[in-house]
């Protein structure tokens, strides 16, 4: 198996894009980061993309953006797993170049989700569920993690003002990114007041509906040189399942597929925790922040959500996490958002994270998850020296 | 419209029949005829007694397309007395302070109605348990 690199990196503001289309958005992040890495030849294509058959009535995304963006005739394909759609794409353009398959695969993220109205986007992202006894029984995408929230604060005896810190600190962070959809700070007052979504879950608590592409090329380590001044090498790549719907969870707050997902990759890259400086974590949802901090071995289960009151978070904190703003305040276009997280970590890496760079970034995760915990795939990244 | 799916959830939906392991005993809604816990064949009906207790819940305030007019709502994940948990809607709560632990019954209600042209979707909705037996005097709502 051969060593991979990220050689290229681009994405476009994360916004409502009323005068960009899904194609337009993609064909911009994958410009960027063909541009980025100075490549002449692209062997394959993957696109992460949730929702472009509901919400706009389009499938066959392989064929349709390598046409847009002039790469007739490669091999191209759309990959589709809820909110992980991202990652789990880049998980396969791994695989293509880690399998000597392919040498320079181009790996996008896409979403277009705000040309509907909010009940068809929620119904869109309530697929990510059990259809039959889930979605059908009116339980939305925020009403299954409401379900965990009120759990976890039932269990451990915490108030939902305990969940604070994690938006205020991705609002913080996004100030300084200029891709984000909300660059402005947050207080703890804004979070005790915001609209209630699904009680406990308001709408601080909440990622938002938005629009966004990101793309990033990868090439085999050994001649990644050629192409970037600091490649950003995959130290390890693991996907993992849990049950789809969360009463089939034999462990409700136990996020087992975190957990397994999280396992793996640090088996791969002969890591602990300890060794991460950073993690772009799947916060679509403060309650998801505190269960992934967990299942990764951050933090003692029910004991996550104290690492945003101590501060451990924050940039020079501990584990600083969203550290360019995060799902909360970077935005949450679904399919697409595996991949900003990965280019926020390479960011980092390459040491171009200006005003929130982490000091003496060597290692960062990222974890992107499908569903309400049922895909859940972790990337570790390393700088290349 | 998708009425040959609604017609092969009715026993789930109408029922709450899931099934039981030959295996091992356990008790499994809804049906996956693997057992999740021993991963034996397990194909065999059983019928679930509905009662059960609030393990989590939330009101819906912003619906997904289908639910709007019955927003805003209340769901649940419900422990059945069997075992397994069950995602459902709450009813006859209106005023009710619902908490965790707090037992309730299974009804069957409206669940969805997709115009009127459509389907109209009946299934397990879960309501708190009377006290006394004066059930009989309780509303049949059509919620
Ligand atoms: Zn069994």
């Amino acid at each position: 198996m051969r060593d991979v690199s990220i050689i290229g990196i681009g994405e476009t503001p994360v916004g409502e894009h009323w005068e960009k289309s899904l194609k337009e958005l993609a064909g911009d992040a994958i410009q960027a980061a063909i541009k980025d890495a100075q490549i002449e030849r692209v062997d394959v294509l993957y696109v992460g993309n949730m929702c472009s058959g509901t919400l706009n009535g389009q499938e066959h995304l392989g064929a349709l953006i390598s046409d847009w963006v002039g790469l007739r005739g490669v091999e191209a394909v759309k990959i589709e797993a809820a909110c992980g759609s991202g990652a789990a794409a880049l998980r396969l353009g791994y695989v293509a170049v880690a399998g000597e398959l392919a040498d320079f695969v181009v790996v996008a993220g896409v979403e277009k989700m705000t040309d509907r109205p909010s009940e068809q986007v929620t119904a869109a992202l309530a697929m990510a569920s059990d259809a039959d006894f889930e979605a059908q029984n009116g339980l939305s995408f925020v009403a299954l993690n409401a379900l965990l929230m009120r759990r976890y604060m039932h269990e451990f005896g915490v108030c939902h003002r305990d969940f604070a810190p994690f938006a205020i600190n991705a609002h913080k962070n996004a100030v300084n990114n200029p891709y984000a959809l909300f660059p402005h700070a947050v207080t703890a007052e804004d979070f005790s007041a915001a609209k209630m979504i699904a009680d406990p879950v308001n709408l601080l608590d909440s990622s938002p509906v938005c629009d966004g592409a990101a793309a990033v090329v990868l090439c085999p380590t050994e001649i990644a040189r050629q192409f970037a001044a600091r490649p950003v090498r995959i130290r390890a790549s693991s996907a993992a399942t849990d049950t789809i719907a969360l009463h089939d969870r034999r462990d409700l707050l136990g996020l087992e597929g975190a957990a397994l997902s999280a396992a793996k990759a640090y088996s791969q890259a002969k890591v602990t925790p300890k060794d991460i400086d950073l993690f772009e974590l799947h916060d679509a949802f403060t309650i998801m922040s505190v269960l992934s901090l967990e299942a990764c071995g951050f933090a003692e289960r029910g004991r996550g959500v104290r690492l945003g009151a101590q501060g451990d978070i924050a940039i020079g904190g501990k584990i600083p996490i969203t550290t360019m703003g995060g799902l909360k305040a970077r935005g949450h276009p679904v399919g697409a958002t595996g991949i900003y997280q990965v280019i926020e970590v390479a960011l980092q890496l390459r040491e171009q994270a200006g005003a929130n760079q982490v000091r003496d970034a060597r290692l960062g995760m990222a974890q992107n998850i499908g569903g309400s915990g049922a895909t859940v795939v972790t990337t570790i990244l390393e700088a290349v020296e | 419209m998708e009425i040959a799916r609604h017609w092969r959830l009715q026993r789930h939906r109408y029922a709450l029949v899931g099934e039981v392991c030959n295996h091992c005993g356990v008790k499994i809604f809804p049906a996956r005829d693997v057992c999740p816990e021993c991963n034996a064949p397990a194909k065999t009906p059983y019928t679930f007694s509905g009662k059960g207790e609030v393990y989590s819940y939330s009101t819906v305030h912003h619906p997904p397309e289908g639910f709007e007019h019955f927003a805003p709502y209340v769901v649940a994940l419900v422990r059945l007395a069997e075992g397994p948990l069950v995602a459902a809607q709450l009813t006859d709560v209106e005023g009710e302070k619902i908490e965790i632990g707090m037992p309730v019954e299974m009804v069957t209600r409206k669940l969805r109605d997709d115009g009127s042209r459509g389907t109209i979707v009946y299934g397990y909705k879960f309501r708190p348990v009377i006290a006394s037996g004066t059930s009989a005097d309780v509303k049949d709502a059509s919620v």
